[in-house]
């Protein structure tokens, strides 16, 4: 009994160094590709990208963007990490990054604030940052570049083509009682899209009955637009900050026995949207149950490229670039609508 | 043989707590030296084990109030939304009601002492279940964070922002980069506070009464109760203990996040209880360690960036490689809970 408890007390702890070499191994059997990419062949520009999470299929689509735009075909190693929506993680991988010596990093942070501290540790060991997608509230001294969307001229589309439609239908602007599921507070988009309809509602007189935060999910953006029909009986309009709380919040309609559709003069529920990326949504928008999509470029990888190889070339760039958005919508109604005096004609689902 | 019993199971439990400690801090050197031998680059640099404290110094300090904890048979969830609370408290403090760095300090303090004393309260003297307290505790620190702000924001209050930056440089340490940049190591004052609070609390567990009382009323509240231990008195206090950690540890948190953030710390609980438990510490109680804790922690965050730096995919493997060392880990302490058994027989 005595000898069986020493020999398992003692060969636990040699056992273990030895079961964990098996994990250890299994984890670093990648890491011979990451070494022979560095030392074979010297001449690739190795990028560290920080992407915030992988919560929405638009976030996907831009993630997969950059991981083929990056590839060792066009002379890229590419390292990338998911921040899973915490800025803490973001921070330890651009971190890493600076211990890896990355040629560049892009960073599409989580939120825009909080980064001063790191981006001056990138920037004091003489590594450009490019951001993508959201931006920081940091000094613009502390990186290279920003890309992505117009968030606020993509609401803004929006909310004319809403007057147009409205107007087409011969509604009063005061008959428009929105409920505005946002996005993930704090979020570049969150803010842009959000800007752009609270302005917008002031100017047209549309009456903005509630707003909270749908965290750019589906099952958020169910809950909340399900919360919102058993509290207001007159909503018309559902205004979600992304495709995936649109899907959402169509579910969530048709639960509480409505419908979403483009007749608001008949009792339909109209839902606008952002991104146009999610499949679903798109099968939706066709149907008519999402009446109109401004769309959000998630393509950034080719510009991204595009902005490094000028700066390989010791060209300048601009501090800030936009990525081209159109506007979609399967209701034949508004052909066209018009932001400070710049024309958008508003494309069939495709 | 009845005398000969209780030796042999006072030499087992001793043994226990040892013998797990023994193992992780093996698990962690084994680790971290194959990483340097496997995938050499960023582990070969002395800042790569420092950027490990810098980004976990608030972990460990929740960590170590949550083995503390667990020691005397309880669990506390509720960390990662104190850590939250005073982050957002600390940041509307200073920005908005002009406080200065050391009355943020005392909110910090306040709030995590507040609430050990009314989760303690709850737990030792009405006999709840802890983890429903700590469950409420967690929903009432999430939901007042909100409340308190909903919008993240960066602190602006300049003598903050200065301690924020304030860097503890390692001489000899720094690395030379491909660009020809001196890039130097260093450490938070975050880490400070952090190791510091790991050695008193290593001390206090190990060499004092009221340390060896947690394990007692952990091991087994019956007899800690006919040994003369105040059981209901060492229940509050871990837990007053662990929620005061909590809030140093969002204070620790905020200074290395400078901004407060109804998001920040989410799943904090989780990873504070995965290392304690990597660290040797028994969810059933009466067994753990500090020293432990730590390097649960740093074995834990190693392993992240193991599985980054390998080119995988963070977010899934990351996941994927802890519930296989936590199964582990499980797997030990029952084999050992199982020996001890035995050797009581």
């Amino acid at each position: 009994m005595s000898i069986k408890k020493k020999l398992i007390s003692s060969l636990l702890p040699i056992l273990m160094p030895v079961l964990l070499g098996g994990c250890v191994s299994d984890a670093a059997s990648g890491a011979p590709a990451v070494l022979d990419t560095e030392e074979e062949t010297a001449d690739l520009i190795s990028i560290g990208f920080s992407q915030l999470g992988a919560e929405s299929d638009w976030r996907s689509a831009n993630t997969q963007s950059m991981l083929e735009s990056f590839t060792e075909e066009y002379g890229y190693s590419m390292i990338y990490e998911n921040g899973q929506q915490k800025q803490s993680y973001q921070i330890t991988a651009l971190r890493s990054f600076i211990q890896q010596e990355v040629d560049y990093i892009a960073l599409a942070p989580v939120t825009e604030s909080g980064w001063d501290g790191v981006l001056q540790e990138a920037k004091d060991a003489g590594i450009p940052v490019i951001l993508v997608d959201r931006r920081v509230d940091s000094d613009k001294s502390l990186y290279t570049c920003w890309l992505g969307s117009d968030f606020e001229l993509e609401s803004r589309k929006l909310c004319e083509w809403l007057d147009s439609y409205v107007n087409a239908k011969g509604m009063s602007s005061s008959d428009i009682n929105i409920i505005h599921i946002q996005g993930t507070m704090g979020s570049t988009a969150q803010i842009g899209r959000s800007r752009g309809l609270a302005n917008s509602a002031r100017e047209k007189g549309w009456n903005i009955l509630g707003q909270m935060s749908g965290d750019f999910t589906q099952t958020k953006g169910r809950e909340v637009t399900a919360a919102y029909l058993k509290r207001f009986l007159d909503v018309n309009v559902v205004y979600c900050e992304n495709d995936n709380e649109a899907i959402g919040a169509i579910e969530a309609i048709e639960a509480a026995g409505k419908t979403a559709g483009p007749d608001i003069d008949k009792g339909d529920i109209l839902v606008l949207s952002f991104d146009g990326t999610a499949e679903g949504a798109k099968e939706l928008a066709k149907e008519g149950k999402i009446a109109a999509i401004a769309e959000c470029n998630p393509l950034h990888g080719p510009k991204v490229r595009a902005l490094i190889e000028a700066i390989e070339a010791g060209e300048s760039v601009e501090k800030f670039n936009y990525v081209d958005e159109r506007i979609f919508s399967s209701l034949p109604e508004v052909s066209e609508v018009y932001v400070e005096g710049v024309l958008y004609p508003v494309e069939d689902v495709e | 043989m009845n005398q000969e019993n209780k030796k042999q199971s006072i030499f087992t439990k001793v043994s226990d707590t040892n013998l797990l400690l023994v193992i992780t801090i093996v698990i962690f050197f084994v680790m971290y030296i194959g990483a340097i031998l496997f995938q050499g680059g960023a582990f070969t640099k002395p800042q790569m084990f420092f950027n490990i404290l810098n980004a976990n110094a608030a972990l460990i300090i929740t960590s170590c109030g949550m083995s503390i904890v667990m020691i005397s048979g309880g669990i506390d969830i509720s960390v990662g939304g104190v850590v939250a609370l005073v982050s957002m408290c600390c940041a509307v403090h200073l920005d908005m009601h002009g406080g200065n760095i050391f009355t943020s300090m005392l909110i910090a303090l306040g709030i995590g002492l507040a609430f050990g004393l009314v989760q303690g309260f709850l737990v030792a003297y009405l006999d709840i279940q802890p983890f429903i307290v700590s469950l409420a505790g967690m929903f009432f620190a999430r939901g007042m964070t909100t409340i308190v702000n909903t919008k993240p924001f960066n602190v602006e209050n300049a003598a903050f922002k200065a301690l924020m930056e304030t860097r503890i440089y390692i001489p000899g340490m720094g690395t030379v980069n491909k660009k020809g940049i001196y890039v130097p190591a260093y450490v938070e004052p975050g880490v400070l506070v952090a190791l510091a609070l790991v050695i008193v609390l290593f001390i206090v567990l190990r060499w004092t009464k009221t340390g060896r009382s947690f394990y007692a009323v952990g091991g087994n509240r019956q007899s800690a109760l006919m040994l003369g231990i105040n059981v209901k008195r060492t229940r509050f206090i871990s837990h007053v203990i662990c929620s005061s950690l909590a809030g140093i540890a969002g204070y620790v948190y905020f200074l290395h996040v400078g901004s407060g953030s109804a998001s920040h710390a989410l799943g904090m609980e989780m990873n504070a209880i995965a290392s304690s438990i990597i660290g040797g510490t028994m969810l059933s109680g009466g067994v753990g360690n500090i020293a432990g804790t730590l390097f649960g922690v740093l074995s834990l965050s190693t392993i992240q960036n193991i599985v980054s730096n390998a080119g995988l995919d963070q977010a899934w493997w990351t996941g994927i490689t802890i519930a296989a060392m936590l199964c582990l880990f499980l797997v030990i302490q029952s084999v050992v809970m199982a020996q001890k058994k035995r050797a009581l027989k």
